[in-house]
């Protein structure tokens, strides 16, 4: 039998971390693409587009994100479309950070003072205007915060594609802990990493709240 | 002819009838204070006069510019008359400068340089050129006012409408503000504002109105309507028996 030293465990732990990191980056990034769509759709004048996102978003929030990898993973492939594991995971993973960042963000806006609107308004801008001059600048300040925080969520929520068999860095360490038989130490040193991947994040999240000072500018 | 033309204005939120009828004509270089309770309508009325609120029926006209619930209309009416509100309403992400600039460049399409020009010849003109760079947080009460005053004469408005423009600030700020007013006046400019200040609608205006219950209860020259209040209302109100 093969003795596998730590280094062979936490070597092939941070290989996998890899795909844990690309796929939080593609989340993050696709989730955010769309959710600007979405966004604009939400707090947009027509009414059907409105329609449209906030009932996205309250299906997506609505359902555990695991339902959501396993509908993307089996459902497609019951018309005969036969996904691989990565591509359902990136698939479902940015629809589901869609509808969370699209929510967050419709919040930042909102919280825009009514009175920048009256005031913007009566200064002769239009709708569009008003968005891109004067509402949007204050709303992205906002939401930078939240943003950072729920890029945590998305690094965290990676660890679900490991049971439709996309190998992360929560699969590799099923599959390390099959072969060594140290579950502890294994699940440990996961667990430690995604500590190091998140912790930084909440922290810079923090740190821009206090810096953004965003209680304090928004009048 | 007249400047303002309000012609039986309503107006209504759900079943409350918050205007029920409104007349005033305003000719140009008029400056009106409008005084009531709350509640009697008067700011509704000068949120109507800038097409913050659309009315049930009536008209409302500012040269021309008829209140038209399109956007098209909205702006040509708004690039007519001014606003100035109670908070300020500055853009927090700008500075003086910047707030006075955007609207000109952005709903004018002024050229930068041309905009920057007029900001500081406004700002100058309300006494804060050297709070140019500041942003609206360094900024009291009374600065952020005048800004915003600038920020509309900036637009060139022909007239102006101040909604309780003093309200919001410390007793010692409120003079600096209606200094600035108090000159917009006497250059001619149309002011129509809703006010608590009496002593100066009695020395600035020229005409007063009092709103009761969403109609003009009385209206008239100061000395009359101060002096002389006719209504057991407008009495009451201003405490004379």
């Amino acid at each position: 039998m093969t003795e596998f030293s730590l280094w062979d465990i936490v070597r092939n732990l941070l290989l996998a971390t890899r795909w844990t990191v690309l796929l939080s980056l593609v989340s993050f990034i696709g989730g955010g693409l769309v959710a600007t769509l979405l966004l604009f759709m939400r707090i947009g004048r027509r009414r059907v587009f409105q329609f449209i996102a906030k009932y996205y978003v309250e299906l997506f929030q609505g359902t555990p994100l695991l339902m959501q990898l396993f509908l993307a993973f089996f459902g497609l492939g019951l018309f005969g479309v036969d996904v691989p594991a990565w591509l359902a995971a990136g698939f479902a993973l940015i629809l589901w950070s869609a509808a969370f960042l699209a929510e967050i963000w419709r919040g930042c806006v909102q919280s825009v003072a009514k009175g920048q609107w009256e005031a913007s308004a009566s200064l002769g801008m239009g709708y569009v205007q008003q968005m891109r001059y004067v509402v949007i600048p204050q709303a992205l300040k906002i939401a930078v915060p939240p943003t950072v925080g729920f890029s945590v969520q998305i690094v965290k929520g990676t660890a679900l594609t490991s049971i439709i068999g996309f190998v992360e860095l929560s699969k590799a360490g099923t599959i390390v802990t099959n072969a060594t038989f140290q579950p502890f130490t294994v699940y440990g040193l996961v667990a430690l990493i995604y500590f190091a991947l998140c912790w930084p994040l909440s922290k810079c999240s923090q740190i821009l709240e206090r810096k953004l000072n965003v209680a304090h500018r928004s009048h | 002819m007249s400047l303002i033309e309000v012609t039986e204005v309503r107006k209504r939120f759900g079943s409350n009838e918050v205007l029920k009828g409104i007349n005033i004509d305003i000719d140009p270089g008029e400056v009106i204070a409008i005084i009531g309770k709350s509640g009697s309508g008067k700011s509704t009325l000068l949120r109507c006069i800038n097409g913050l609120e659309m009315i049930d029926d009536g008209s409302i006209a500012v040269a021309g510019a008829q209140l038209l619930p399109d956007e098209l209309h909205l702006k040509a009416l708004r690039l007519k008359v001014g606003m100035i509100f109670q908070q300020f309403n500055l853009f927090p992400h700008l500075t003086a400068g910047g707030n006075v600039m955007l609207s000109q460049m952005v709903v004018k399409k002024t050229p930068k340089a041309a905009a920057e020009a007029m900001a500081r010849k406004m700002l100058e003109r309300v006494g804060l050129a050297h709070k140019y760079d500041a942003f609206p947080d360094e900024l009291s009460g009374g600065q952020q006012q005048r800004v915003a005053i600038a920020r509309a004469l900036a637009m060139q408005p022909i007239a102006l409408l101040c909604d309780e423009i003093t309200s919001a600030l410390d007793p010692e700020l409120v003079a600096e503000v209606l200094a600035v007013v108090r000159e917009l006046a006497s250059e001619g400019m149309t002011l129509l504002m809703v006010t608590h200040e009496m002593k100066f609608a009695r020395d600035v205006c020229s005409r007063v109105v009092f709103m009761h219950e969403g109609r003009v209860h009385e209206i008239g020259k100061p000395e009359d309507v101060f002096a002389n209040p006719k209504t057991p209302e407008l009495k009451q109100f201003l405490g004379v028996h």
